[in-house]
């Protein structure tokens, strides 16, 4: 134990120089270490959104919703193929998770031409008959496929939404089977991303049924009533008769942008050719009637067709602000959200706080470090003061070895940091009384140390695993602040195991040899 | 100029004379703690109960009375405005409203509204959803429950059996024991003091391992000693060593008390807390309990190197000498 050979000596030294080299970006402004050489570490300790202020979101994909939409498009579809067929038929309709309707014709050949028909139509439908009862419904991998991809579209669209240029650090995860997890740092406004994330976003544009009544409470079949998302001066909201059938929709929308038009806001908008070509033929045959705009089933306006539209552009005028205006055109830019979304949980932390909370942990961070110094110096000396060179080479290496990792610091991380100051002496200590028993029993300098350290390790190292085994247990399993806690708390024992193994011996063996001493003093 | 040779060198308290009243004492400790949260209960933050928190920073020092009126003309049910650390913020809970998770955004944009030009800066804002709320809860039992059973199985592999027994229910003493100071000082239960009072686990059972691997040494050294006569040399031996990383880890959460900051006050006064009591823990209720799993002397399965067989021989004397006198 009082054994150095060159390459421990150099190892540990190695490691402590990187630890400095890794450390040190943290003492820099951002901008000045723009202006270091390459070669130089750069990477800072990563902040997390409690400190640097920014919004954590938890979203839920309404899957179900998705899942209702494809099971009516399918009887739909059924209808349509069932009709053009001339194939007799009744009850079609969604039961539960499944399509189900009744053929008129019951015979053998009729019910496996329709089965054969239906599944050539859609694939990975599983498709059973009772009697004359034919029961169509989607396979549990198709289900779950689909589920998956109207997760990755969603983040697909959010993605646009939060963060058209690609520019700011937005982190945008899947978690579990139906679950979005955003996290932007920095936020200003957080209703802002709210508003952005709170609207599915699909835009259609209708014929209005001018014949019908909006106050007579019934619609006629093929039309629908719908409310303006405005409300009136009478604070009621407008109601339109529009036709269902959908002329032409956001799908080929190429660009929305916001601008004004008579000192009002307005979105201008660019159909691709497809959508260009709907668009000029619904103005040309509609010229002098009014043509809705609906955005997620209200009304945004309904403007009468002053003259036919060929070029694909066109305005959407309503009641905007500006800024609604253009929130609403990076909707339109970014498309339509294949599912709405709920908000499940929702941490928000201003900048403000998340700096007094980071200025608070530095400031506690050195106080307690400065008192545990007292301590032990005036306790043990020589040797105290050995121990405080560990204490701070620890905090040195858990400063690198989270910025070099990119692990992320939180609040609780900042006290996970205190703790370890206060238990990273432990070892030493450990060490210490184990030396002074041996010294009791008669031991000289050297051999004292040396049955100290052998005697004392065991123990360290049992100890130190029962917690690690602790903290690691804690990062799997725990969620948000656990796992800040656990992260500092594993580097921390880590790091102090090496520190007070490696480091103090390698400072106390040097010692013994330089002066020979012949009491240690403790 | 070191400060411990002032230390009495070769303390011998009878600590395992006093076993039975460490036990009575943790015996009342634990009921008292589980009458606390029954009658009292714990003051579940967000995370766990579900609901609204904002921290708002006003410009004046808050007038919470009216405050408190203007947001319970809401109509939002149980609403708590406390002073968070300034006069000028104010920390406002806000219940969790019937319905699902849109209605609490109404809920906070209803306030937000309210408020209006009152408020500064909203420093914090957090929503819980119903169901993230019941599934936050189930997740840190689970990693309390992992957490545990880890400790006792490595103990298990590395001690006897009995260690593990012992070390497991001291351990679940800390536990239940902090679980109680939030009960009765009604500091707000939330996923940040969930992690302390696992982190008292993890400091509790460092401590603890510290003095059984001292009774693991004793006992193969002892071999003719009475059990118990080992096992408090052993706490005796070890209590400088205890004391002093105590005070250390105290130092450095107190500043963290002090100086860390509102937020996370009371995850600091709750780690304060657990290191005293999973100190007292390890000495007062983890060994007298590995005596009342019956721990014997285990064969060791090697014989311990040259210098410490023989030296164990002089210890020995040394401390039939003392006995004697």
């Amino acid at each position: 134990m009082v054994q150095f050979s060159k390459w421990q000596i150099f190892a540990v030294i190695g490691v402590l120089v990187l630890g400095i080299f890794y450390a040190m970006p943290n003492l820099f402004k951002e901008q000045t270490l723009e202006t270091f050489p390459d070669w130089v570490a750069s990477d800072q300790i990563n902040l997390g959104l409690d400190l640097q202020g920014g919004s954590y979101l938890l979203l839920e994909v309404d899957l179900e919703a998705v899942e209702e939409e494809q099971l009516t498009n399918l009887v739909e579809g059924i209808r349509v193929n069932l009709r053009t067929d001339r194939i007799g038929y009744q009850n079609l309709r969604v039961e539960g998770k499944a399509a189900t309707f009744t053929l008129r014709d019951a015979s053998e050949e009729m019910v496996s031409r329709v089965r054969q028909m239906i599944f050539e139509n859609n694939p990975g439908l599983l498709i059973s008959t009772d009697g004359a009862k034919v029961i169509s419904e989607y396979s549990d991998l198709v289900l779950r496929e689909r589920r998956i991809a109207v997760i990755n579209q969603s983040i697909e669209v959010l993605r646009k939404r939060l963060d058209e240029t690609g520019t700011k650090e937005i982190s945008l995860q899947r978690q579990g089977e139906s679950r979005i997890l955003i996290q932007v740092p920095g936020v200003k406004d957080p209703d802002e991303i709210k508003r952005l994330i709170g609207k599915t976003a699909k835009l259609t544009f209708h014929l209005v049924d001018q014949n019908a009544d909006p106050y007579s409470g019934k619609a006629p079949v093929g039309s629908q009533i719908m409310l303006s998302q405005e409300t009136q001066a009478s604070g009621q909201p407008q109601r339109y008769v529009i036709k269902k059938r959908v002329m032409v929709s956001g799908e080929n929308l190429i660009d929305a942008q916001s601008t004004f038009q008579d000192a009002q806001p307005v979105i201008s908008f660019t159909f691709d050719t497809t959508g260009a070509q709907r668009f000029a033929r619904v103005t040309q045959e509609n010229v002098n009637r009014p043509f809705a705009i609906v955005l997620d089933g209200k009304v945004i306006s309904a403007p009468v067709i002053r003259s036919p539209i060929l070029t694909g552009n066109g305005i959407i005028s309503g009641n905007f602000t500006p800024q609604s205006a253009e929130e609403l055109a990076v909707l339109l830019r970014a498309g339509a959200l294949p599912a709405p979304l709920d908000i499940l949980e929702e941490r928000t932390v201003g900048a403000g706080l998340g700096e007094d909370s980071v200025n608070a942990g530095k400031v506690a961070s050195i106080i307690g470090l400065v008192l545990v110094l007292i301590f032990m110096g005036s306790s043990y000396g020589l040797f105290g003061i050995m121990a405080n060179f560990a204490l701070v080479a620890n905090l040195i290496l858990i400063v690198a070895v989270l910025s070099l990792f990119q692990a992320t610091l939180t609040l609780p991380g900042i006290a996970g940091i205190v703790l370890t100051i206060g238990m990273a002496v432990d070892a030493n200590v450990l060490i210490f009384e184990r030396i002074r028993e041996e010294i009791r029993n008669g031991r000289g300098p050297v051999m004292a140390v040396d049955a100290g350290y052998k005697r004392a390790i065991a123990t360290i190292l049992d100890s130190n695993i029962t917690t690690l085994i602790a903290a690691v247990l804690l990062f799997q399993f725990g969620t948000g602040p656990i796992k800040g806690f656990a992260v500092t708390l594993t580097i921390g024992i880590i790091t102090s195991m090496f520190t007070a193994i490696m480091f103090t011996r390698l400072l106390i063996v040097t010692w013994l040899r330089r002066r020979r001493p012949q009491s240690l003093g403790i | 100029m070191a400060l411990i040779k002032k230390l009495p060198t070769d303390p011998n308290i009878n600590f395992m004379g006093k076993r039975k009243l460490f036990m009575a004492f943790s015996v009342l400790m634990i009921a008292l703690s589980l009458v606390l949260v029954a009658t009292r209960g714990l003051n579940f933050g967000v995370d766990f109960r579900g609901g609204i928190l904002i921290e708002i920073r006003t410009s004046e020092p808050a007038d919470l009375s009216s405050l408190r009126s203007r947001i319970g003309s809401l109509g939002l049910g149980e609403i708590s405005l406390q002073e968070f650390g300034a006069p000028t913020d104010v920390l406002i809970n806000i219940q969790k409203q019937d319905g699902d998770e849109k209605e609490q955004m109404k809920a906070i944009q209803l306030v937000k509204d309210e408020l209006g030009s009152a408020v500064e800066e909203y420093r914090r804002v957090e929503f819980v959803g119903p169901k993230v709320g019941a599934e936050l809860k189930e997740d840190g039992a689970l990693a309390t429950l992992f957490a545990l059973l880890g400790i006792a199985f490595y103990i298990w592999f590395r001690f006897e059996w009995q260690f593990s027994v012992a070390a497991l229910m001291a351990l679940t003493h800390d536990i239940i024991t902090t679980i109680g100071f939030f009960a009765l000082t009604q500091y707000e239960f939330n996923l940040a003091t969930l992690a302390a009072v696992l982190t008292i686990a993890g400091y509790s059972i460092n401590d603890t391992v510290v003095i059984f691997d001292r009774v693991r040494d004793e006992l193969r050294r002892y071999k003719k000693m009475e059990v118990i006569d080992v096992l408090n040399m052993s706490i005796n031996r070890t209590l400088s060593r205890t004391i002093l990383t105590s005070v250390t880890t105290l130092l450095a959460l107190i500043a963290l008390f002090v100086f860390g900051g509102e937020v996370i006050r009371g995850l600091s006064l709750g780690l304060i807390w657990g290191v005293t009591i999973g100190t007292y823990s390890s000495v007062g209720l983890a060994v007298p309990l590995l005596f009342a799993t019956n721990v014997r002397p285990s064969i060791p399965e090697e014989e311990e190197e040259g210098l410490v067989d023989e030296n164990g021989q002089k210890i020995e004397l040394v401390q039939e000498n003392d006995k004697a006198s």
